[in-house]
């Protein structure tokens, strides 16, 4: 999948909670593994591996939980 | 006329619990108070003629034949309008009321052509049976007196003939278009001998306001008002109840028969959904069912670009399997998947997700709920803790403030939209959220109290404005948040909502609303008495989908407007069986009854019943599977009656996928745009070719019932068992019901449903349980499904999708009332007559500035594409927006919406596209580029090979 959609994906998850600061990245982590398909989170995984470019600091923090 | 099966006793009941005994021709009778003397009568066998009154409609007391005499009471009242009282001695037939009676019709029948051998209502015609009834013998003034025999018929509308020389201007036709559906299309003109009824001002009925929902036709005690079908083919001979096939109201209808051909499609009046109301869809455009674009053959091809070739059911589902099969081998299990239909069946939709889950061995299945309703799924079982409405439609009834965010019932919803314009007509007030001006805001005898125009993609914003005004201005109902909601979280939101940001003032520049405005609506809301929300694409079709949905029940929470008659959060699903295909596990982190795939003990649960074991992990949503295929990951679909080629968003994206599989199996009636993608293809059946159930947007399931043998041979459900039974996952289903008794063990909230259950109580609102054996019309009324209600909150997140120099204009997409979803039924009755082709939208200001007038071509660029449409110049859409249907394909509205999509569920956002609109004479390169695909498509499929019968 083009990374650029899931990386946009992802940061508008962060962006919708970021209003819970203490509780968006478990929140971000959750929704990823409650709805995201296992192959668009190895992806976005190898992605944050690589350096996680256009990640936002929440959503490369949840990927981390994956 | 109503059904024949339908008896009619003449006034609508009363719904008082005070009881009153009478007598009626020696007979005592108890009825509720404010029972007429007719209909207690009639509930007590005693037929009191009558031409004017019908029970859909309140008393008249015109037509004079239904005089009585009552002890003590002077003269001879109309038992139509006199009321019931204690006591009351009530004497329906003697020498004198005869002869009133007969000189009565004398007088109607002097004024009325003898053809009745000839006259497509003898046999069925209300006149008729009075003046048999009456025992009318002769007609001492004869018939070469002035008369209205030699009026013309208006034969205008494509489904029923006005014939005015037979009308007796009894006013039902005219009263049922004000009293039951709204419109006031219909009036009396003239005066006495030349009282008349009238379309509009003096004109047709297709010139008219008539909306073609077939009131009149239906309260017509005569032929005047008669369905074309019924004059050309005679009375049908029988008649079987369904449930219809549109939208999400889900009609109860009486599918009126010759041998298996419906002759016509009239609305019960016991529909527990409709109660005996119908729009222009369901009760007349069911031509499609045997339109001859109905394929009828599986028919198989090694790629688009050859030619079909019609094989037997046996080959197909061989053929399909083995593609299946290779696929999987080559690729890997999760290279397949599947999308269910929210137009068939809850057993249909639950037998593609057992097929995918257990045959296909991954959770790759989704339903076009996912470009509709998913926000309300996640964003209800966020908050409530249920993924559905929580209210019945009666509940308008005692609605005190109706709020409609982001639909149009009138368009979309025809036959609820009446139930509530007659609420507002009686006094409830109604804030209407829209960019649009939607047909509500302002129509006969109803007026929106408040109409927030919002800019498009803002409503979070304004949903938290109104949320900041109950908090700030302290409306909140404390007693029922402290006993039914969980307190950290709304305390947190309580907080969160307070905020400066979120106020009117703040966000008035966002929304474009003014914040007095606001403030006025939410004092409105939370004040007003009992206070429902209904809402529609316009809410969930947006980036902040599923937020604007968790907002709405914020509101609802925060009033206290949750839990009883009257209130509630209600969405208004699209298609007729969206909750039912979502409530049958079509969304791939979710079982039947929106269980997570990961639950052990669901799992366990069906690996049990199914004897294999199920994937734990989420499979792909349908723009997940899009772009799969598109990186090669995704080489086969099996899609039941879905046309996502046309409906779904960035055609040609869409398109580009279908074309990267390697195996794109289409079920369906018709040759539709995803079938032109297909290299296999199952002749689907339509409603009225299989048994079944349908859900409606009040959980209310409800049975569907074959009328004419499928013409391809098989029902929908029955094609799925084949193909499961072929990849080695043997089903053994002989009947729906055995599916849906699969259903009931699996799922809590459906142990109670059965199709004997469902006979016995003519529709089910889910849960059905032991807690609740009839069914549960209103929800949350103890506790919420989650227990304690949730506060969530809701930033708004804007848009990524933004208007600039480029792109200054939004366009938003809906649906008009005619024409249904992607059009392939209703393109293929006379419904077109209504609406031919999609246009845009525009408003003068904007269209002057490009120098486009009415009826003008307009380019329509997006980031994603170009479309060409028709200019529809129109102060419905304010400055800066523009707005199309996408009921023709050839239209191209989603190739300019864009892949951008709710945050939580992915629902595209169909309702913000920034677009730039100049005036053109051409059609875009993309519309030149389908007219000679879906010309070489038409080829392909005029020249199949076809199978030697």
């Amino acid at each position: 999948m083009h990374i650029e959609r899931l990386v946009e994906m992802l940061n508008d998850i962060a962006a919708n909670q970021a209003a819970d600061p203490d509780n968006a990245v478990a929140a971000i982590a959750q929704h990823l593994k409650r709805f995201w398909d296992p192959r668009m989170r190895a992806q976005i995984s190898a992605h944050l591996a690589a350096g996680g470019e256009g990640l936002c600091d929440a959503a490369k923090e949840a990927v981390k939980r994956l | 006329m109503r059904s024949k099966q339908e008896c009619d006793l003449g006034t609508p009941a009363s719904a008082s619990a005070e009881r009153v005994t009478l007598t009626i021709d020696g007979h005592s009778v108890t009825v509720p108070a404010g029972t007429s003397v007719m209909r207690a009568a009639a509930e007590a066998g005693i037929a009191i003629p009558k031409l004017c009154a019908t029970d859909s409609l309140d008393p008249f007391g015109s037509c004079r034949l239904c005089l009585v005499q009552v002890e003590g009471m002077r003269g001879t009242p109309a038992s139509c309008t006199t009321p019931v009282a204690a006591g009351m001695k009530v004497t329906t037939q003697n020498d004198r009321l005869a002869g009133l009676r007969r000189n009565v019709m004398e007088l109607y029948i002097s004024d009325h052509p003898l053809d009745c051998l000839t006259c497509p209502a003898n046999g069925h015609c209300e006149l008729q049976d009075m003046a048999g009834a009456v025992g009318l013998r002769e007609v001492r003034y004869g018939y070469a007196g002035e008369n209205h025999c030699d009026k013309p018929k208006d034969e205008s509308n494509p489904y029923f003939t006005f014939d005015a020389s037979k009308c007796i201007v009894c006013s039902r036709c005219v009263r049922a278009c004000a009293d039951v559906q709204g419109t006031f299309a219909l009036t009396i003109g003239g005066r006495g001998f030349d009282s008349h009824v009238s379309a509009g001002v003096e004109q047709s009925f297709l010139e008219s306001d008539c909306v073609s929902c077939g009131a009149c036709v239906q309260a017509c005690p005569t032929a005047t008002l008669s369905e074309k079908a019924i004059i050309n083919r005679g009375q049908p001979e029988h008649s079987v109840i369904t449930t219809c096939a549109y939208c999400g109201v889900g009609c109860s209808f009486r599918a009126e028969m010759k041998g298996s051909e419906v002759i016509r499609m009239v609305p019960a009046q016991d529909g527990q959904a409709n109660r005996g109301h119908s729009c222009v869809k369901g009760r007349f455009a069911f031509g499609y069912a045997t339109h001859p674009d109905r394929i009828t053959s599986p028919m198989v091809r090694a790629s688009i670009h050859e030619p079909w070739r019609e094989v037997s059911w046996d080959e197909a589902i061989a053929h399909a399997a083995s593609e299946l099969k290779r696929i999987q081998a080559k690729y890997g299990k999760d290279s397949v998947g599947g999308i269910t239909s929210s137009r068939c069946t809850n057993e249909e939709t639950y037998l593609v997700q057992k097929l995918v889950r257990a045959g296909f061995g991954n959770n790759n299945v989704d339903t076009c709920a996912r470009v509709c309703h998913s926000p309300t799924g996640y964003g209800l079982k966020q908050t409530l803790g249920e993924s559905a409405g929580t209210q019945a439609f009666d509940s308008v009834k005692y609605a005190d403030v109706i709020v409609v965010i982001g639909a149009n019932p009138t368009d979309g919803h025809p036959v609820f939209a009446s139930r509530m314009i007659q609420r507002l007509r009686q006094g409830a007030k109604l804030i209407v959220i829209d960019p649009r001006g939607i047909d509500l805001v302002r129509m006969p005898h109803v007026a929106a109290t408040h109409h927030l125009k919002l800019k498009p993609g803002t409503n979070v914003a304004l949903v938290n404005a109104i949320a900041h005004v109950i908090v700030t201005e302290d409306l909140i109902d404390h007693a029922f948040v402290a006993a039914r909601c969980e307190q950290p979280a709304f305390e947190k939101w309580r907080k969160f909502i307070a905020e400066p940001q979120h106020s009117p003032e703040a966000s008035e520049a966002l929304t474009g609303v003014p914040a007095a405005e606001v403030r006025a609506c939410a004092r409105l809301y939370a004040t007003g008495g009992n206070a429902a929300i209904y809402y529609g694409l316009g809410v969930t079709e947006h980036s902040q989908g599923s937020t604007t949905v968790m907002g709405i029940a914020n509101l609802a929470l925060a009033t206290g407007n949750l839990g009883r008659e009257g209130v509630g959060v209600n969405p208004l699903r699209g298609q007729n069986n969206v909750q039912g295909s979502c409530d049958m596990g079509s969304f791939p982190h979710e079982f039947p009854g929106y269980r997570h795939v990961s639950d052990d003990a669901t799992r366990i649960l069906f690996e049990a019943a199914w004897g294999v074991p199920l994937d734990a992990e989420p499979g792909l949503r349908i723009p997940n599977m899009f772009e799969a295929a598109l990186d090669g990951s995704f080489k086969a679909l099996y899609v039941q009656g879905e046309d996502i080629a046309q409906s779904d968003p960035d055609t040609q994206h869409v398109t580009a996928a279908l074309e990267a599989m390697e195996c794109v199996i289409v079920q369906d009636l018709f040759l539709n745009e995803t079938a032109k993608f297909a290299h296999i293809f199952f002749p689907g059946s339509s409603f009225l070719e299989k048994d079944g159930t349908f859900t409606n947007a009040e959980r209310r399931i409800s049975r569907v019932r074959r009328v004419m043998p499928p013409l391809g041979g098989k029902a929908d459900w029955e094609v799925t068992v084949e193909l499961s039974n072929a990849l080695g996952f043997p089903m053994h289903y002989t009947h729906p019901s055995q599916i849906m008794d699969e259903i009931a063990r699996l799922t809590p909230s459906f142990t109670g449903v059965s199709y004997t259950r469902l006979d016995q109580l003519g529709s089910i609102q889910w849960p059905c349980n032991d807690e609740a054996p009839a069914g549960t019309p209103t929800m949350h009324e103890v506790e919420f499904t989650r227990g304690l209600g949730r506060f969530m909150l809701t930033p708004f997140v804007p848009s990524h999708e933004r208007a600039n120099d480029k792109f200054p204009l939004i366009l938003t997409t809906g649906r008009i009332l005619s024409q249904y979803n992607v059009g392939a039924q209703t393109r293929r009755t006379q419904n077109s007559l209504w609406h031919a082709e999609d246009r845009l939208e525009i408003h003068p200001h904007d269209a002057e500035t490009r120098g486009i007038e009415d009826g003008d071509w307009c380019g329509i660029k997006s980031r994603s594409g170009e479309t060409v449409l028709r200019a529809r110049v129109s102060e419905a859409v304010q400055p800066g927006v523009v707005y199309t249907t996408f009921h023709f394909p050839e239209s191209g509205a989603n190739v300019i919406t864009t892949e951008h999509s709710d945050w939580a569920t992915n629902c595209p956002e169909y309702k913000v596209t920034a677009v730039q609109v100049i005036k053109v004479s051409h059609p875009s390169a993309w519309q030149e580029r389908y007219a000679r695909f879906s010309a070489e498509q038409q080829k392909l499929l005029d020249e199949r090979e076809t199978l030697a019968r």
